[in-house]
Parts: structure tokens; C-alpha cells; sequence
């Protein structure tokens, strides 16, 4: 009825080919952009930012990383949780050895850092494939978490070996530290979020995102039709890095503010973000974003749900949650292999044709 | 689904419970590797306060009510359990979760909260003058390592010089934290330390065997907790490595760490800040005003075990400090910076102990403004695997405070000039 493109003309190359060619879906998303910068930080209270949006946004963002090497470019990963530690890490030494240099730049170049140390160990993936790979990366994963508790250089010499993010502020408003409000750290990582779905979504139906699916489709074919794979694979290692590292360092600097690397970056980290990327879809931005939503918010709707409506014990209540995750994952793998996105995509297909089907 | 979770967040603020209660939040974990020592601990520090409602109608005459809040030891929940307890008037914190420590204490310093974070966390809390929302009393870990070392030398003549001192420890910032204090020690008593890191969750520890039986340490303290105190344990009895010689801290003491080895683990011993076994008289009142009327937060299989009376004293210190607090402000309806008050001047005395049905449970103290650590006395207990049961077998006796005095001093500056901290205590 509403949802249709009949009417809609492109008159222009450019209008044919943008990200929301269907009028709603555009209206959708410029309401969604002033909904999340006009409207929820009037509303945000620290409930909200710490224990929902923020750990949403940065996943997010770690999501849409994860997304570009294993949805778009083939190239399994289980470091995930690493390279967030390489970011977290990175973006402390940073603060800690030049407090003068704007937090926006530290993440930024966190990123950067994070891009490095991912290509390094994205270069066996020229030689590598498949679980053979995602061996690799797993040992990507244990080396980093390794070298991190082990040299005292990276957390600054402190006896407990805890990284703490120092007081850091944005035009004069505080972004990490205790004393920050909930809504400057929202919109602070609201930015990174949106900038970076922004540059992925760019990326990836350009050249170099075509790139990329052509070797995750097939490299040999790729190669043959002049895919360059070693740029392909290390340019999605590094963009990938690049987000990665970022959703590292605001989820130590903003979010957590005190991070030992064991917990916040252990393998589960990894294996939590390839679920997020797996539930939402592999190979859609969508996908990143509603695998990360689903999959942060779902404990937090059980735990009000059990705990708090129906009175229901902790315990009881933390290990139905295990319970109802794993089957949904599994249910999920069963039902529907290409996530949340195929479901939105499928019921976009449906609304087109609604009211008339045939 | 978002629809359904803004109205579960609505019911959640609406059901704010009315401001006569005083709220206890219990940040526990009874899920996960660690969930062995969460368990006895919440049991503990709920039917406490269940006793208190129960027989006494609440703390001065407010109920008392328990918030708990599940956080598998895992900080991104502990966070979260932190930000949704705190809007419901919470008046102290006990995260039992060094991790989780170090994320609070910013922010309930921010938020004016106080924290306990009795004998774990960051052990330099220990200064008020810097960190005023966190209290660590009666003791801390630092004191913990200058017990065992005291311990070790007193039962050696006086002179361990020479002798090898291996540190098993669970890798992360609980695990690290007596290795500053131990090297200290290792410059003043001469003796030789290794340092014997496992990780997370600890049920891999093979290597770290075999190092101690190659290396053949005389003693072997452990920093562990949850699932791998069981491994160690056993582990040290499958190397044959003498349990006298193989002290655990306080929270690699109970008896769940230790029954799974059976006879092997006889002799092994752990250190402690308050008593254990249940010959005392608070018992009978809870097995009367809480097991028997089923409202016990566990099964009620859990008194007189060490952690669950270790959680039962941390409930004893809250109520005390909030009687403090009452006392003080003249107000029976505290908020949380009335407690922290409260728990700032908290005075524990043998006749106070005595009264609450709980005679030499733990160390008389008093708490002051500089001094949020307590007098820092550590006991010794040991396991009789016959018997199972716990004994104290060498008192509550003060540790070496001219060195630990100086490294909390020292850790606690580095602190306040990092985060431009003003001093509490003016």
C-alpha cells in the first residue's frame, strides 16, 4: 500500500543507485537519524546509556567490522575479541601518553593501530582458508590476550594490571571518566556508529566491496577476472581492523572504564560478536545492527521479564537465558541462515506486494 | 519487542520500592565457573538481613530490603546490575568481584554511593583520605600476603631466608594483587618468590605443577578462587606436594575448594578475617526465624560454611554501619551518604559481636576517615578432611604494616594525582 515503489522515478544515475532507493524506507531512515540525535538524548538516563544503548552502539560497530571480513569478504575470524583488545589497549597508551590530544583522535588512530595489527594477522589468510583460517585467527585471539597481561607496558606498570580510562572531554564536555553525563557519551558514540555504517555501506557497494564478494564467492573465479585477492583480502583485514579497533577503544574508554583484558576480551568477546554478525546476517549492515540489538537487549528483556515481573530467582533467570540464547541460536542457524536481515527483507518483499499479492 | 522492553523499564522504575525501605543490593552470581563461592556468599548476606526483618522488624525499625542482581563475575553485567540498582535508594555495594571494584569505584564515587569490598578489590582503597566511597575493612589482600609470610615465619623459628615461595595465581587484577606487597616481603625476609600465573577459568593448571614439582618450592601460596581452587588442590595432591605447606587465600578456603580431593586435601590451609564453623548463637536464631520458616535465600544447606559466613559478616558489617549511620544523623531512614558516613565511623567491638549473638567472629576495629582498611589481622585455618571442618589454628594477628602502610600510600597518590582526587579527610 504505502511501501511500494510505483511513482518513485529515478531520474538520475545517482538517485538509482543510493542506499534507500524506496521513498519510506528513506523517510525511515532520516526519522531514525533525528529519533537518535534530537530526540533520545533528551530522554537518556544512565540506566539507559550503560546498560542498553552504549554496549548497542559499541557492538554495533564491532558488528559492522566483523561483518565486512566474514559476511563481505569471506574470511572467517574468531580474533574478534583481540583486535577489540589491541583498540581498548591502544587507545589507553594513547590517552595516558598524550592527554593533550582530543579522545576523538585517540579513538580514531586506535582504529588505525588495530587496522595494523589485523592485517598482520590477516596475512596467513592468503595462504589459508575456511577453519584453517579461523585457527589462525584464534590464535590471534589467545596471543593478544597473552601479550597483554604479560608485558607490564601496557597497562602502565599498575600492580593490578587493570587498564583505567583517565578523565577525558569533548569541547569541554566530559566522554570518559566517571563523572560524564549519559547523554554526551551517547552521542559520542552515536557519531562513531554513524560514521561508520556510513563509510561500510560506501565501502561495500563500491568497487571495493565488489571486490570482496567476488572472493568470497569464488577466489579462483576472482583472480581470473582480475581480482587482485592479496589487496582484497588484506584491505577487508584492515577495514575491518579499523572498525574493530574502534568499537575496542570506546567500549574500554566510554563504556567500561576500567577494563582487565581476560574478562572484557576473551574468547567469549569473539565468539558474542560472530553470533551478533551471524543472527543479524552475514553481508548486510542491517544485519550488524540488528544482531548486536538483539543480542545485547535480549538478556537485558529477560532479566526485567524474570526477575523483575515475575520474581523470579537469579539464578533461575541467568541460566534460562543461556538456555533461550543457545536455542535461538540454533533455531535461527535452522530456520533462517541468513539472520534477521533475510527476515526484514523478506517481509519488505511482502509489503511491497500488500495489499495485492498476485 | 522494543515496545514490549519500554514498558518492562516503565513497571521497573515504577516499582521503585517506597522510601521507607533500606536497600541492600546483592550483586551475586550463582551462574558460571565461580558460582561455588557466589552462591554460600548471597546465601550468607540475604538471610541475614532476612533475620534482621524477621526478628528485629528491620534496622532501627525500617525494613530492610535485598536487591539482588545475578553477575556471573562478568563486569559488562556488573555494570548493568549496578546502573538499575542504583535509581531504588541502594545504600552500599558489595560487588564480591575485584573486576567489577575497579569499574565502581569512579563511579560511586561520582554517584555517592559507598562500596565494601570486604577483603578483595583494590587493596589501596584502603586510604579514605583518596578513595572516600570504597571501604575494604576488616582487611585486605596486601594484608592477607603479609599474614601467610608472618605465618611461615613464625612456624619456621623466625627465618624463612633462602627458602622458595611459589605464587599461584588466578591471572587477572584479584590475582595479581599481592604479588607488589610479596616482593617487598621477598627484600626483607630474603626469600625466593615465583610466580605461577593461571588463567581464567583455572581448570588447566598442569603446567603449573609440574613447574612446582620440578622447582620444588617450599611453601606455595594461592590467589585463586572458584573452580580453580579444586584444581589446584588436587593437583598439588597428585604431585604428593605436604598440604601443611600450601596456604590459600580467604577465598580459596572453603569447604567446597576442598572436598572434591578427598583425604588428599588433609592439612591444606587458608588464611581468614573472621571465624568459622557454626557454634555460635546467631545460628539458632537464623535456623529458627529464617530456615524454618522457608524463607532462607538458598536451600539453608549452606550455614556455617566459610563463605556463607563470610557473606552473613559482611551483612552484620552493613547493618552495623547503618545503625552508625542512624545513630549520627538522628534519622531512621538513611540515604546512601548517611551510610557512608556510617561506615566511616563504624566502631565493631568484642561486646557489640557479643550482643548480636556472634562472640569473637571476627576482629574488634574501628574505621576512620584515613583508615577505610581496619586493622588488617589475619588468622590461619586449617581443613580436616575426617572431620570436614574447618579449624582456626593460629589467631587473629596483626600484619606487617610498615611495609604495606607504605604501598598503600604510595599506589593511592599515584591514584589521586592520575584522576585529580582532593583529599576526603580535611
Amino acid at each position: 500500500m504505502f511501501y511500494r515503489e510505483a511513482g518513485d522515478f529515478k531520474t538520475s544515475y545517482a538517485s538509482d543507485n543510493q542506499t534507500f532507493p524506496i521513498r519510506f524506507d528513506r523517510l525511515g531512515y532520516f526519522t531514525a537519524m533525528v529519533v537518535a540525535f534530537l530526540v533520545v538524548p533528551f530522554l537518556i538516563n544512565d540506566y539507559w546509556a550503560n546498560a542498553i544503548l552504549l554496549p548497542f552502539l559499541i557492538y554495533a560497530i564491532a558488528a559492522i567490522g566483523l561483518n565486512i571480513l566474514v559476511g563481505y569478504c569471506g574470511q572467517v575470524s574468531l580474533g574478534t575479541g583481540g583486535f577489540m583488545a589491541v583498540g581498548a589497549y591502544a587507545c589507553y597508551k594513547l590517552m595516558t601518553a598524550m592527554p593533550e590530544v582530543n579522545i576523538f583522535f585517540h579513538v580514531l588512530i586506535s582504529g588505525g593501530i588495530t587496522a595494523f595489527v589485523c592485517v598482520l594477522f590477516g596475512l596467513p589468510s592468503l595462504r589459508i582458508k575456511g577453519f584453517y583460517l579461523a585457527v589462525a585467527t584464534l590464535a590471534a585471539q589467545f596471543f593478544l590476550v597473552w601479550l597483554f597481561n604479560r608485558v607490564p607496558w601496557f597497562y602502565n606498570y599498575s600492580a593490578s594490571g587493570q587498564i583505567n580510562a583517565p578523565e577525558r572531554t569533548l569541547f569541554g564536555i566530559e566522554v570518559t571518566g566517571p563523572n560524564t553525563q549519559a547523554w554526551a557519551t551517547y552521542l559520542f558514540c552515536l557519531v562513531f556508529l554513524v560514521g561508520s555504517a556510513w563509510i561500510a555501506r560506501n565501502l561495500t557497494r563500491g568497487m571495493t566491496g565488489r571486490k570482496w564478494m567476488a572472493i568470497r564467492d569464488m577466489d579462483i573465479a576472482a583472480e581470473i577476472i582480475g581480482v587482485n585477492p592479496l589487496k582484497a583480502k588484506i584491505s577487508a583485514f584492515a577495514v575491518s581492523g579499523f572498525f574493530v579497533g574502534i568499537s575496542g577503544a570506546l567500549f574500554f574508554s566510554v563504556y567500561l572504564g576500567a577494563v582487565e583484558v581476560g574478562e572484557a576480551f576473551g574468547i567469549n568477546k569473539s565468539f558474542l560478536v560472530l553470533f551478533m554478525v551471524i543472527i543479524g546476517g552475514l553481508g548486510s549492515m542491517f544485519g550488524s545492527f540488528a544482531g548486536a540489538a538483539f543480542l545485547v537487549l535480549l538478556p537485558v528483556v529477560l532479566k526485567v521479564v524474570g526477575v523483575d515481573w515475575l520474581g523470579m530467582p537469579t539464578d533461575l533467570v541467568a541460566h534460562l537465558q543461556l538456555v533461550i540464547v543457545g536455542g535461538l541460536i540454533v533455531v535461527f542457524l535452522i530456520l533462517e541462515p541468513h539472520g534477521l536481515a533475510q527476515l526484514w527483507r523478506v517481509a519488505k518483499e511482502k509489503l511491497r506486494l500488500w495489499p495485492f499479492p498476485h | 519487542m522494543k515496545k514490549t522492553f519500554v514498558t518492562a523499564v516503565a513497571a521497573l522504575m515504577a516499582a521503585a520500592p517506597a522510601m521507607a525501605d533500606l536497600v541492600f543490593p546483592s550483586l551475586s552470581y550463582r551462574t558460571g565457573p565461580y558460582a561455588a563461592g557466589g552462591i554460600p556468599f548471597a546465601d550468607g548476606y540475604a538471610d541475614y538481613f532476612t533475620l534482621l526483618n524477621e526478628r528485629d522488624g528491620g534496622i532501627g525499625g525500617v525494613m530492610t530490603k535485598l536487591l539482588e542482581c545475578e553477575t556471573g563475575y562478568n563486569t559488562e553485567k556488573g555494570v548493568e546490575c549496578y546502573e538499575s540498582t542504583k535509581g531504588q535508594g541502594a545504600l552500599v555495594y558489595q560487588p564480591l568481584s575485584t573486576g567489577i571494584t575497579y569499574q565502581l569505584i569512579p563511579k560511586t564515587m561520582a554517584d555517592d554511593i559507598p562500596m565494601h569490598t570486604m577483603g578483595y578489590g583494590r587493596t589501596s582503597a584502603a586510604n579514605g583520605d583518596v578513595f572516600s566511597h570504597t571501604f575494604n575493612y576488616p582487611g585486605t589482600y596486601w594484608n592477607g600476603a603479609s599474614g601467610a609470610v608472618n605465618y611461615l615465619l613464625e612456624s619456621n623459628g623466625g627465618d624463612i631466608s633462602g627458602k622458595k615461595i611459589a605464587l599461584v595465581y588466578h591471572n587477572s587484577a584479584y590475582g595479581k594483587e599481592p604479588i607488589r606487597t610479596l616482593e617487598e616481603l621477598q627484600k626483607k625476609h630474603g626469600f625466593e618468590l615465583s610466580l605461577l600465573p593461571v588463567d581464567h577459568p583455572g581448570q588447566e593448571q598442569k603446567s603449573q605443577w609440574l613447574q612446582i614439582r620440578r622447582e620444588r618450592p617450599d611453601f606455595v601460596l594461592m590467589w585463586g578462587w572458584g573452580v580453580m581452587n579444586q584444581v589446584a588442590i588436587q593437583e598439588a595432591a597428585n604431585i604428593r606436594f605436604p598440604m601443611e605447606n600450601f596456604i590459600g587465600i580467604w577465598w580459596s578456603g572453603a569447604e567446597h575448594d576442598v572436598l572434591s580431593a578427598g583425604d588428599k586435601a588433609n592439612g591444606y590451609k587458608a588464611l581468614t578475617f573472621h571465624n568459622v564453623g557454626r557454634d555460635f548463637p546467631i545460628f539458632d536464631d537464623i535456623q529458627k526465624y529464617v530456615v524454618d520458616t522457608g524463607k532462607a535465600a538458598g536451600a539453608g544447606d549452606q550455614i556455617g560454611n566459610v563463605l556463607y559466613n563470610r557473606g552473613m559478616y559482611a551483612a552484620m558489617l552493613a547493618a552495623e554501619a547503618a545503625k552508625t549511620a542512624q545513630a549520627i544523623h538522628g534519622t531512621a531512614d538513611i540515604n546512601a551518604s548517611q551510610m557512608r558516613d556510617g561506615m566511616e565511623a563504624l566502631e565493631i567491638t568484642e561486646e557489640k559481636m557479643a550482643a548480636l549473638g556472634m562472640p569473637n567472629f571476627g576482629p574488634s576495629f574501628t574505621v576512620t576517615c584515613e583508615n577505610h582498611g581496619g586493622p588488617g589481622l589475619v588468622g590461619v585455618t586449617q581443613w580436616d578432611a575426617a572431620s570436614k571442618t574447618w579449624s582456626l589454628i593460629s589467631d587473629f594477628k596483626p600484619t606487617d604494616m610498615e611495609v604495606i602502610g607504605g604501598l598503600i600510600a604510595e599506589d593511592s597518590a599515584a591514584y589521586a594525582s592520575e584522576n585529580n582526587i582532593p583529599s576526603n579527610c580535611k
